[in-house]
């Protein structure tokens, strides 16, 4: 269905707290309350400390009811509303409301076939309208009931959720059904969005009984289909529910959003993070065409940045106005150092002990009685996250309310957060939910940043007088160096061989920022210790007879989050490639190694079997071409409870610049409820992972970011995309994510091909390509 | 005030002669498929064409598209080749995020005019320009294969 329409219609049908004004309003569903029966909080990390932290928010208060038909505004052709995630319209069109948002993992579609697979729905007659921000509703389980996308968590705490909505659906459907024809229910059958009476005589669409449907009591307990019954799920290759709107422009995304009298800020930002403002001229940038004021924005330590808002009629006014402004900072109190000197000052901390993540079997001894001892140290840099769309967001300050218009990732967050700093209740923030154009978690900011700047500048418009909308833009350079990283880290590893040359002791000390610590979410950190800093090592599922992990998390002024898998990042990094260190050490196959030291882990075993099979692995890879080296190499690890496998082709050219062939990418993420949207992942996934490898590196010197745009800050293009084949291990288990497990494979097992290709060893990231020059003798 | 020819219509837009022609396009005339990613033509997220050639709008200024006609991706439903490209982008899913995608379309929309029936290298060459940060790229090469076809 036409994106354009879907909005227009969303907004038709949206609830009175949203305006009218809104070209891009989100659906803010009228629909009842829907009570989660199962709310299981998954290991997903951040959910227990986010419940924590925050106000404690009842999602279980509220028992489903039905609305009637004369609840619907007058516009609205929804008739039928059995619960917060479903509307059914009199044409018979299924409305899924998505709790989560849509970033390009394929969640509308996800959670869609889902509800569709019980409803016994039409694909073609469902489209997906974007939750508001209401936890009650469409809290998270896996974050503890608050309202949010992340951790890979959507599909897995949904799966139930979802199913149920549907069900209830179409029984309440079957039930209308009955009572119109006066038969038995269970004579009654229900097969793409259509009830039939089996004796086929009588059949209707879901619009035709939608009306008597919402006069049905709610069933409490819906019986769902069993996996062999199941159409949808595993089954066929359903259409992405946004295709269509993101092919023909019509998709909108913050970006996008227009509204009456509205301003655009673009802000100059502190060149180091923890400067602030300390005067500015803005003659030159007010004399610039379309710019309307200047105005100062206060930031936040630790929080926002803030800075100075050119605010215009237009984006290029409000670029041109922020060129010419001239801005005094003071940076008595900003971060100086560069990255040079943090990596002196890592490597000093790797030799002092740090916390203990995790100790088990004697090191010592193992150490003490080695035949062999192997050392290595591996080095990643900041990253930024640098999605498509830079950061924006549109902020309506009204009398009392506020309208905000975002891709909108963390809802009860974002939504507390604004609130507070408005002086408000947090329902007094409505959330309009976009498209974001990426993330990869951005978006997700447990201090609300951008949300933040974006309110305190138009309350600084507000204050200078334009009480209008505002939407605030980052350019790409903002993007890039406005901070929250995902942190540089520096992992030494050191393993014990026996006389057997088997591995007796994996130890391992990780030096990097902790993502938690002195954020809101800082009750994570618990001894020292931030799960998300050493998740991935801490828990290495190789059977070694002693395990001994230790973290170091020196506290810097660059602000940091989580990025696409997070610690997996930077972890996956340093194990995958250190064991296939340990391999060459010890004279073993990598494959080999991995298998015998997984042979208690089967969902790891049966990943990396299968990718090594798919790859032919046991078998000699193709010549290289005269002059040309080639190489192949292999990696498994599991992250948010999916298990990835990754093998690597490389060819390697004398000047040291390689090509990745092809990557075999096995996945095991539970039951695949959207084949194809899972390829599309590890696909992505993967290509950023490749970045990582290849590209991906934000320094710093004397406190500045050095990079700023795509030129100097390099994506992964086509021309370096390696051919990809994916194949999904057929699995019962429960669903699990599948946005971030794809990235952290591919960087070790690409580096261990590099290693094959060229018996050169990297251990920095992004690879270095002159050290695989090659080397002629004299 | 500058007046153009977008997707065959004339369009007037109140602007100064240096904006960009994608600001035109996006503030101006509120037309918003063609997006804005980088402003340093380094991404092709804003790729329109210009008489049948992709060009980035971000650093094109607004004056050196009078007299010529301008298409966009609101375009690409009646033009037979942009309609193919629109066609395998939605069989094969390509799409992600979708915010660079408009620029992906209107890039493989050209090359495929230009080549009837582009290698991987060619695709590799005439889509550098693009970036992709979900990465969709195995599948932009194979919408673009599929376009071809379906149009032989």
């Amino acid at each position: 269905m036409n994106d354009k329409i879907r909005l227009a219609t969303a907004a038709e049908l949206s609830s009175d707290a949203l305006s009218t004004d809104a070209k891009a309003a989100s659906g803010a569903a009228h629909g009842a309350a829907h009570d989660p029966s199962r709310r299981r909080l998954l290991q997903a990390g951040a959910g227990l400390a986010l419940a924590v932290y925050f106000a404690p928010l009842s999602a279980d208060n509220a028992r489903p009811r039905k609305l009637a038909a004369s609840k619907a505004t007058a516009d609205s052709t929804a008739v039928f509303e059995p619960n917060a995630f479903i509307r059914i319209d009199a044409d018979g069109g299924v409305s899924v409301i998505a709790k989560h948002l849509e970033m390009g993992q394929g969640v509308y579609t996800g959670l869609a076939t889902l509800v569709a697979e019980e409803l016994d729905a039409d694909w073609s007659q469902v489209r997906v309208i974007g939750a508001p921000a209401d936890a009650k509703r469409y809290g998270n389980a896996a974050f503890g009931g608050l309202q949010g996308t992340g951790g890979s968590t959507a599909m897995a705490s949904s799966y139930t959720q979802m199913r149920q909505a549907g069900a209830t659906a179409r029984a309440m459907l079957v039930a209308a059904a009955a009572q119109q024809w006066q038969v038995p229910a269970d004579r009654i059958t229900v097969s793409n969005g259509r009830v039939h009476h089996v004796s086929a005589e009588r059949s209707a669409h879901f619009g035709e009984l939608a009306a008597l449907a919402a006069q049905q009591p709610v069933p409490t307990n819906v019986q769902l289909k069993e996996p062999a019954q199941f159409k949808l799920i595993g089954k066929q290759q359903l259409a992405r529910k946004d295709s269509s709107a993101k092919t023909d422009g019509s998709a909108q995304f913050t970006q996008d959003v227009q509204l009456p009298g509205m301003l655009v800020a673009v802000l100059a930002h502190p060149p180091r993070f923890g400067a602030t403002v300390a005067k500015f001229d803005a003659a030159a940038a007010k004399a610039i065409p379309g710019v309307v004021d200047v105005v100062a924005v206060p930031g936040q330590r630790g929080v926002f940045q803030g800075g100075v808002a050119v605010l215009a009629r237009n984006t290029w006014s409000a670029i041109r106005g922020r060129q010419v402004l001239n801005v005094d900072w003071d940076e008595s109190q900003a971060f100086k150092s560069g990255s040079d000197a943090l990596l002196t000052q890592y490597r000093a901390l790797a030799q002092q002990p740090g916390s203990v993540a995790h100790d088990s079997g004697d090191h010592a001894k193992a150490f003490a009685s080695a035949t062999k001892t192997l050392e290595a140290q591996y080095e990643v840099p900041f990253l930024a996250h640098a999605s498509m769309e830079p950061l924006n967001c549109v902020v309506k300050l009204g009398d009392g309310v506020c309208e905000i218009w975002n891709g909108e990732q963390f809802q009860t967050i974002d939504q507390q957060l604004v609130a507070a700093q408005l002086g408000l209740k947090p329902e007094q923030v409505t959330l309009n939910q976009l498209y974001a154009g990426g993330s990869f978690g951005r978006r997700a900011n447990p201090k609300s940043d951008y949300l933040l700047e974006a309110t305190a500048t138009a309350q600084a418009a507000q204050k200078a007088g334009h009480s209008v909308p505002v939407k605030m833009v980052w350019t790409r350079e903002d993007d890039t160096r406005g901070g929250y990283y995902r942190p540089a880290n520096l992992h030494a590893l050191k393993a014990a061989i026996d006389a057997q040359g088997n591995v007796s002791a994996w130890w391992q000390r990780i030096v990097g920022q902790s993502i938690m610590q002195g954020g809101p979410m800082a009750a994570m950190v618990q001894n020292g210790i931030d799960p998300t800093s050493v998740e991935g090592a801490a828990d290495l599922p190789y059977a070694v007879p002693s395990l001994h992990v230790e973290l170091h998390s020196p506290e810097l002024a660059v602000p940091v989050q989580w990025l696409r898998s997070v610690g997996h990042t930077h972890t996956a990094f340093s194990t995958e490639v250190f064991i296939d260190e340990i391999a060459v050490a010890t004279g073993k196959d990598a494959y080999e190694l991995r298998r015998s030291l997984l042979a208690q882990q089967p969902r790891h075993l049966a990943v990396l079997e299968l990718a090594a099979t798919k790859a032919g692995w046991s078998k000699p890879l193709a010549k290289a071409a005269a002059g040309e080296r080639r190489g192949r190499g292999i990696g498994v690890h599991k992250s948010f409870e999916s298990y990835v496998a990754n093998v690597v082709e490389v060819t390697v050219k004398p000047d040291g610049s390689f090509k990745v062939d092809r990557v075999v990418c096995a996945v095991d993420c539970g039951v695949a409820i959207n084949p194809d949207v899972i390829r599309a992942q590890m696909e992505g996934g993967i290509g950023y992972g490749l970045w990582i490898a290849l590209h991906g590196g934000l320094t710093f010197k004397d406190g500045a970011v050095e990079q700023s745009n795509f030129h100097d800050y390099r994506p992964l293009r086509i021309n370096e995309m390696p051919a990809v084949e994916v194949h999904i291990v057929p699995s019962a288990e429960p669903p699990t994510g599948v946005g971030e497990p794809g990235t952290p494979v591919v960087a070790p097992a690409l580096v261990n091909a590099l290693y094959a290709a060229t018996g050169q060893r990297l251990r920095v990231l992004p690879i270095d390509s002159t050290a695989l020059r090659e080397v002629r003798a004299a | 005030m500058t007046s153009l020819n977008v997707n065959g219509q004339p369009l007037t837009v109140d602007v100064p002669d240096d904006m960009p022609l994608l600001w035109a396009l996006r503030d101006g005339a509120g037309m918003t498929g063609t997006k804005f990613g980088c402003g340093i033509a380094q991404c092709g997220a804003c790729t329109v064409h210009l008489d049948g050639k992709p060009v980035r709008s971000c650093v094109m200024p607004v004056s050196a598209a009078k007299g010529k006609a301008v298409t966009t991706i609101e375009g690409m439903a009646k033009d037979k080749v942009g309609h193919a490209v629109q066609t395998a982008w939605r069989k094969l899913d390509v799409v992600q995020c979708g915010y660079c995608q408009s620029g992906q379309i209107m890039s493989a929309t050209a090359l495929l005019k230009e080549k009837h029936k582009p290698t991987d290298a060619d695709i590799d060459q005439a889509m550098s320009g693009n970036v992709c940060r979900c990465a969709t790229y195995v599948r932009i090469r194979a919408a673009i294969h599929a376009a071809a076809a379906s149009l032989v």
